[in-house]
């Protein structure tokens, strides 16, 4: 608490000039404030959400959890082993859906998977399986589990397992197949599903080998904070965590006792992708985020994830509820001859990592990144600038250089969002709308405001509730 | 068609999606990929029907363009070159300008205090962000429910700071004009105050003494209402009594819910400062004699308040009183004043419903009109700063021909008319009628009382300091002064 009457006062001023300018002519010190008529939720509802003496502490605690959260590399098994699935499963990416309302990349990657696993022996086998409802879908939210883009993860997938060492929780991932035409961004071609039998059939059971014997768990919150150091922004450029991956593995990998051509081809397939850490990035950010549960009172947002058609979000204040809203679509820079009529609607969970605070909130971080909208370095340290409004605290362990090691602007408030009018910042890949196609680009996406609508109105609404 | 390899170039791949893109967005060319020779991108190349002929290697810069026509093409190629080697702008963000309070205050615990005029129903959450961080708020926004000014003030009680407001235009902090205030001697009283232009009388009043105010602290008008139950004025008053500079307090507003006056009573008890009310109402109708008294209490001597003689005019026979206000409480004081000596006084802010006028500002009569009242004020600027109405108003007087004599406050200050004197007079120096003013201000006022003063009494007003004088001179002029 500060004291009012110990002397003449500065001031923040929010409002009319008139009231600064008259301050100022008094010789005080006045902040304005550049404050706009909130467009998201009505006034109401804000007025509610901003009055909840259990906010601020619902709040702090929410995001301690997600600060608190360190993730460490402790294992590698098959998703049938790790995360139960049995039977025709397959997990997607964002919130639920069904066959009939998945975008194309969707649908080529589900239609893959089902190739992959012998469920189909042809694509349109597949889909007639498919479409007929003979596979179970859910989403990768709902096991621990995160993947990028499609984020199909079936059964005989080998899957990244991270272990929070603080009280042994955990988060998985499957394991990242290059760029290109991959199954994640909808191709699901015959070298597709050669590439995946091989890594289910060779690397998955190597990189089991290598995780175990290594002396201590790799510590992938720490990596994470060094290639912020490094260039990464650990969403959209993941090249100095890569390479860190396959430092910290390369030796355990050698060590395996397999085949010398498999081992050289594991350490060739990691080396040629400068993605391959995301699949460790984003369960790490999962196993933040996962820690926070639900908190009553609390506006943080703890999932931000697309599934190709729908963009949704989840909130601390109301846990397992979903608030969706027809996906964007990104803008960006396009591979070869495609543009942006070939890409398809907001797609992946990898939007977990901004909703960790880093990736497109640390756009500072990477200043090569912001380059895909046609963007500036200034426009890189903006956007990080922005994402501390509408962000709860600082994490002390991601910290950006640029900003003079200010920590990554953590915790999306709900309400500052809505106050602010300023959408979370996203960094992504684009997938071609043609289920098939492959990516076709990368670049930067917002939330649709309606998720953020839908979110206040109910954050609100439960307020009220409580409070009555 | 144009297809090259260059060695020796590298350029990362965003660097060289974004040539692809300047490149491809030139009206003549048809298909365009620059980007190192790597087997995906010659995959790409292939697709395009652009594969480079020979062994590429993946350290060599693929070029690859089909353009309209050899023109078109030759400038394509021209243009890569450009994008390969543009600069691009360096890093230094221009300051993102803080969106909420919240941000704005940040951590620097030396900002004590946020000023919200934001419109009504996005004030709460404004505020709130100053509560939360331990700042006290003066809250200028009008239209905010009631259940959200408890909800605020509360937490504000909780949180051991001020909420002045909502609708509070008044303030002064350790000499800092806040809203509609003006330039006080500092000096040993404190006021709280629940009205605006009432506590500008005070305070101008206590200043014209030579005793002036260590603080004056708003309230908002509805604080001692049953619903908010004197929340700030409470906390106000302790604020005051632990602020070593004021060694009075003096509450300025309305009768207070009686409930709520008694727990104001119950508070003052407990003050180690000694503590008085000027709450306007029937009984004691009159800031200047609560002032008076306090002077009297203090040991002070009570001056003769400053007046300026106007014109000579003869008041006409049948005059009735017509009081043409910006300040809500001085027209109040004007009310209570006068109806003693002349019964009924109709009005748009009426003492009893049954005497409300409604928008018939020209009805016949003794009349006193707030032109600073809520509902005037919508989609308007307030008549101390904008006097269209008000003037309006006189000259519809005048042309009536209904014989009057014309009181009206002239309030000065920061937020007031930069000189509301050069305004009225040209509406009132050939008036046939007399003209009172209660001019509301101080010699330190950025408009000066006494500059004002003299420029309406050269147009013939009959100028005071103090409101309830100038109503009694008007009622003198009238005829009907007790």
């Amino acid at each position: 608490m500060s004291n009012l009457l110990s002397g003449r006062p500065a001031v923040v001023a929010a409002g009319v000039d008139v009231f600064s300018d008259a301050l100022r002519a008094q010789g005080v010190a006045v902040t304005d404030v550049e404050w706009r008529p909130p467009t998201i939720g009505s006034a109401d509802d804000l007025t509610q959400l901003a009055l909840d003496p259990r906010r601020a502490a619902a709040n702090r605690v929410a995001v301690e959890r997600v600060l608190a959260s360190r993730s460490t590399l402790t294992d590698v098994r098959p998703a049938s082993d790790v995360l139960g699935l049995s039977g025709r499963i397959l997990l997607h990416s964002g919130p639920p859906l069904t066959w009939e309302t998945a975008s194309g990349p969707m649908r080529g990657a589900l239609m893959g998977a089902c190739l992959f696993e012998g469920w189909a022996d042809t694509p349109e086998a597949a889909e007639q399986l498919l479409a007929s409802g003979g596979v179970e879908l859910d989403s990768c939210h709902h096991h621990r589990a995160v993947g990028p883009m499609a984020g199909v993860t079936s059964p005989s997938m080998w899957m990244w397992c991270l272990t929070d060492p603080t009280d042994g929780r955990q988060a998985f991932s499957n394991l990242n197949e290059g760029l290109g035409k991959v199954l994640r961004m909808g191709a699901y071609g015959p070298e597709v599903i050669t590439r995946l039998h091989w890594m289910t059939d060779v690397m998955g059971p190597i990189l089991q080998a290598a995780v175990r014997s290594r002396p201590e768990p790799l510590d992938v919150t720490g990596v994470l904070a060094q290639m912020l150091q490094m260039g990464d922004e650990a969403h959209n450029r993941n090249r100095a965590g890569s390479l860190m991956t396959l430092r910290e593995l390369s030796p355990a990998i050698v060590a395996v006792d397999a085949p010398k051509d498999d081992i050289a081809e594991v350490l060739r397939f990691i080396g040629g992708n400068e993605h391959f850490f995301l699949n460790l990035g984003m369960p790490s950010a999962k196993l933040a985020m996962d820690a926070v549960g639900s908190i009553p009172g609390s506006t943080m947002v703890t999932t931000l994830a697309r599934n190709g058609t729908e963009f949704g979000i989840r909130t601390a204040g109301t846990g397992d509820r979903w608030f969706t809203a027809p996906a964007n679509t990104p803008v960006g820079l396009f591979l070869g001859d495609y543009g942006p009529e070939d890409a398809n609607p907001d797609i992946g969970d990898s939007a977990i990592m901004e909703t960790y605070g880093i990736g497109g909130f640390c756009m500072a971080a990477a200043p090569a990144i912001v380059r895909f909208v046609g963007g500036t370095v200034p426009d890189a340290l903006a956007t990080t600038e922005r994402m501390y409004q509408i962000t709860l605290q600082e994490n002390p362990a991601m910290q950006v250089p640029i900003l003079g090691f200010r920590g990554a602007p953590t915790g999306i408030d709900v309400l500052s969002v809505a106050r602010t009018g300023w959408l979370p910042q996203i960094n992504t890949g684009m997938a071609g709308r043609v289920a098939g196609t492959g990516q076709v680009g990368a670049g930067l996406v917002q939330p649709p405001a309606a998720c953020f609508e839908q979110a206040v109105a109910a954050l609100a609404e439960e307020s009220r509730a409580a409070l009555a | 068609m144009h297809v090259s390899l260059r060695s020796g170039v590298y350029a990362d791949s965003v660097k060289l999606m974004q040539v692809s893109k300047t490149v491809g967005a030139r009206d003549g060319v048809v298909a365009v990929l620059v980007a190192m020779a790597t087997p995906l991108n010659l995959e790409l190349a292939a697709g395009m029907g652009l594969s480079p002929e020979g062994d590429p290697k993946p350290d060599q810069l693929l070029i690859a363009l089909r353009a309209t026509d050899d023109a078109e093409l030759a400038a394509a190629v021209t243009a890569v070159e450009a994008a390969l080697t543009a600069r691009e702008e360096r890093g230094s963000a221009d300051a993102i300008p803080p969106r909420t309070l919240g941000f704005a205050m940040g951590e620097d615990q030396d900002v004590p205090l946020a000023v919200i005029s934001v419109p009504g129903p996005y004030a709460v959450a404004e505020a709130m962000d100053a509560v939360a961080a331990g700042r006290s708020v003066l809250v200028f926004s009008d239209g905010v429910p009631v259940e959200h000014e408890v909800a605020l003030k509360q937490a504000a009680h909780e949180a051991g700071v001020l909420v002045m407001g909502p609708d509070c235009g008044t303030a002064i902090v350790s000499g800092v004009a806040l809203g509609f205030a003006n330039v006080v001697r500092p000096g040993p009283v404190g006021l709280v105050a629940a009205s605006g232009t009432g506590a500008q009388q005070v305070s101008c009043l206590l200043d014209m003494a030579g005793v002036g105010v260590s603080h004056v602290l708003g309230t908002g008008g509805r604080d001692l209402s049953a619903a908010v139950g004197g929340l700030a004025t409470l906390d106000a008053l302790r604020m005051l009594d632990a602020d070593d500079a004021t060694e009075r307090v003096l509450l300025v507003s309305k009768p207070p819910a009686p409930e709520v006056a008694a727990e104001v009573t119950r508070t003052a008890a407990e003050l180690g400062t000694v503590f008085s009310s000027a709450a306007l109402s029937a009984d004691s109708p009159d800031l200047t004699a609560a002032v008076e008294a306090l002077l009297r209490d203090m040991g002070t001597e009570v001056p003769a308040w400053p007046t300026r003689a106007g014109a000579d005019r003869p008041t006409p026979a049948g005059a009735v009183l017509k009081g043409f206000y910006s300040g809500g409480t001085l027209a109040d004081e004007a009310m209570l004043v006068a109806a003693p000596a002349l019964g009924d006084v109709r009005s748009n802010t009426p003492l009893k419903p049954e005497l409300d006028l409604g928008a018939e500002f020209g009805a016949t009569g003794h009349v006193v009109v707030d032109f600073g009242d809520d509902a005037l004020t919508v989609g308007r600027a307030h008549p101390m700063i904008d006097p269209t109405l008000r003037l309006e108003a006189v000259a519809g007087l005048a042309a009536s021909g209904e014989p009057a004599v014309l009181l009206m406050d002239v309030v000065l200050g920061y937020g007031a008319d930069p000189d509301p004197a050069g305004a009225l007079v040209p509406a009132i120096r050939d008036l046939a009628f007399p003209v009172v003013v209660a001019l509301v201000g101080t010699e330190g006022d950025p408009q000066g009382w006494s500059r004002q003063a003299d420029a309406l009494a050269a147009a013939g007003a009959h100028v005071f300091a103090s409101n309830s004088a100038a109503t009694r001179f008007a009622l003198d002029l009238i005829g009907a002064s007790k």
